[in-house]
């Protein structure tokens, strides 16, 4: 790590402890991960373990969340789905970053055609609601948890595309760079070393709130049918499953849901923090532009 | 102008294009053969043939996306595999209820979303400001489906002063409409007021420092008179265009909330055609949806321009 990485690291870090909000975000993320790694093992019951007798049961000291319609434990199937929101998050922005970047990087140094040729196909994928993409793609390969990964990456490749770009055009011009160029580097070696490492706060911070935004696709498509599918846990499938019964089972509605907010909070408010200090004129991705589902 | 006008033309219509291949591609991306699929247990060959024929399946891959894209000039997107149903009219038929869907839900985000925007902006850092900041951090975090679900649970369950869901169209009964729009308009329009109070406070904010605010206030006028006329006619500028792009996608279906309330639009739709494979009416549904947010950004882009000059020098 370079002396100028520590630095800014510290820097971060020294903001992000100053800002009780974005303390209490990372406070949630830790516990999420830590949910997500052993939410097996934390679980009080099995996620499948019908029992006949206890269905729609409200929260109790058994089950503190009370039992769905096939009494299964809810708070077991909550604890065991958080696993399958922050893989999809991590494997979809994971997508997006590595395919957006490269994209970008390739559009802003080369310029020229290859520009005109990557940033006009990203405008194509702009001009779908993110959603609606995401539901498209998942119809068409079927659903599942991979195709959905697949779908949240792609729909949110442009944007990484987009700021990859925009950086790489400002980067390019400076004395460093074209310093590289004179001593005879490579163009891989200027982009690795030079460019990446100067276009890494904007894409740290929409990474981070990019995370939230997956996760709350991931939520919505498992909604649809469209995510993991049943028997295993998942968020989004437990509202929907219980949208029937939540007029008479309101624990079916309230606590599966207060998960996806709870994550989509955390990552949010991380996400702000971090722009603060990184890149203050960067808009959110809800600000930029925001398909509600 | 007419220059610019004339680009932002050419670029949609160039992105247009690529819009139309993708949706094309869509049904070579499913795998096996997409009519079959559709057809499932009520194969039969001939109704097998007729379709396969219909969509021009028989063809080579670039004599069928021509023969699509001419066929989507004219207005023809195929025909339905559930119903054999033209799929623009399907689709057109789904619009209205869309529509009076998005625009309640965008006219209620603007009912909240101004008077806290510029209040948050102008008594920045007093409770007013604290609130908004919550409210929309709440607001882009929360799952719009689930403000939903909580609102079914307490408009309909438990004070039971609206129906849980379902759709009357404005045309039949305006008063009975209103009842079923008010809770997916409201549970929409909360989320997009969010993303608007929190766009619409740092605008202001940032006119607010400006120049000739200050001189505005340095020649005493009053506060409200620089609010009005100086603060507000600027900083409402780029606001135009986030409205706009909030109602372009709200235009384009709320899946999630259309799927939960019953609400029979485009969202709705495109559920409905996903899960009977109904290529078709989900490629129909997706390119329309496509080109109408096109065309809002389009039309958004030059009043725009229009309203701020300086755009057509970039």
């Amino acid at each position: 790590m370079s002396a100028t990485t520590e630095r800014t690291a510290r820097r971060v870090l020294d903001a992000l402890r100053r800002d009780p909000l974005a303390v209490g975000g990372t406070v949630v993320l830790v516990l999420l991960v830590v949910v997500g790694v052993a939410g097996p093992w934390l679980a009080p019951a099995g996620v499948n373990d019908v029992d006949v007798d206890q269905m729609l049961r409200p929260p109790s000291g058994a089950h503190p969340f009370g039992t769905d319609e096939l009494g299964r434990d809810v708070l077991s199937r909550v604890l065991v789905a958080a696993r399958v929101s922050l893989q999809v998050g991590a494997v979809s922005v994971g997508i997006a970053l590595v395919a957006g970047v490269t994209l970008g990087l390739l559009a802003g140094y080369y310029r020229g055609w290859l520009d005109s040729v990557l940033m006009r196909a990203m405008d194509v994928l702009f001009a779908f609601p993110v959603l609606l993409l995401a539901v498209a793609i998942v119809a068409v390969l079927g659903p599942g948890l991979l195709t959905a990964m697949v779908a949240i990456g792609v729909v949110y490749t442009p944007i990484f595309a987009r700021i990859t770009r925009a950086g790489v055009l400002s980067v390019r011009e400076q004395v460093f760079v074209r310093a590289a160029v004179s001593i005879g580097a490579s163009d891989l070696r200027i982009m690795r070393r030079h460019v990446l490492p100067n276009i890494a706060a904007p894409l740290i911070v929409q990474t981070s709130l990019s995370l939230a935004f997956a996760i709350l696709s991931e939520a919505a498509l498992s909604f649809l049918g469209l995510g993991i599918q049943p028997p295993a846990p998942a968020w989004g499938r437990m509202l929907f499953d219980g949208r029937g019964f939540v007029t008479d089972a309101w624990w079916l509605g309230v606590f599966p849901g207060a998960a996806i907010f709870l994550t989509v909070l955390a990552f949010n408010l991380v996400g702000d923090a971090l722009r603060d200090v990184l890149d203050p004129r960067q808009l959110t991705l809800a600000e930029a532009r925001r398909s509600t589902p | 102008m007419a220059r610019f006008v004339l680009r932002r033309v050419l670029q949609s219509a160039v992105v247009l294009l690529g819009v139309t291949l993708v949706v094309f591609l869509l049904l070579q991306l499913v795998p096996g053969d997409p009519v079959r699929v559709a057809l499932g247990t009520r194969f039969d060959p001939q109704t097998y043939e007729a379709l396969r024929a219909r969509a021009g399946l028989d063809q080579p891959l670039p004599v069928q996306y021509a023969s699509y894209l001419g066929h989507a000039l004219t207005g023809d997107l195929g025909v339905s595999f559930r119903t054999g149903q033209p799929v623009s009219r399907i689709v057109l038929e789904r619009l209205p209820a869309t529509l009076s869907l998005a625009v309640t839900a965008v006219v209620f985000a603007l009912l909240v979303a101004f008077p806290l925007g510029i209040v948050a902006a102008v008594r920045s850092g007093s409770a007013v400001d604290h609130a908004a900041r919550v409210f929309s951090q709440f607001g882009v975090s929360v799952p719009d489906f689930w403000m939903g679900i909580m609102g079914i649970l307490l408009f309909a369950g438990v004070l039971g002063w609206l129906p849980p869901s379902g759709y009357v169209a404005l045309t039949d009964d305006p008063g009975r409409w209103a009842t079923h729009v008010a809770l997916p308009a409201v549970t929409v329009g909360l989320v997009t007021a969010s993303i608007l109070t929190r766009f619409i406070r740092s605008s202001v904010l940032e006119v607010l420092s400006a120049d000739y605010v200050r001189t505005a206030e340095a020649k005493g006028l009053r506060n409200r008179v620089v609010i009005l006329r100086h603060v507000l006619r600027n900083a409402l500028i780029p606001v135009v265009t986030v409205v706009a792009v909030q109602l372009a996608s709200l235009l384009g279906g709320v899946i999630v909330i259309e799927v939960l309330f019953a609400w029979p639009g485009i969202g709705r739709l495109t559920f409905d055609a996903v899960q009977a494979r109904d290529y078709p009416v989900l490629q129909g549904a997706v390119l329309l949806v496509a080109a109408l947010f096109l065309l809002v950004n389009l039309l958004v882009d030059i009043l725009y321009a229009r309203l701020d000059p300086r755009i057509t020098v970039r």
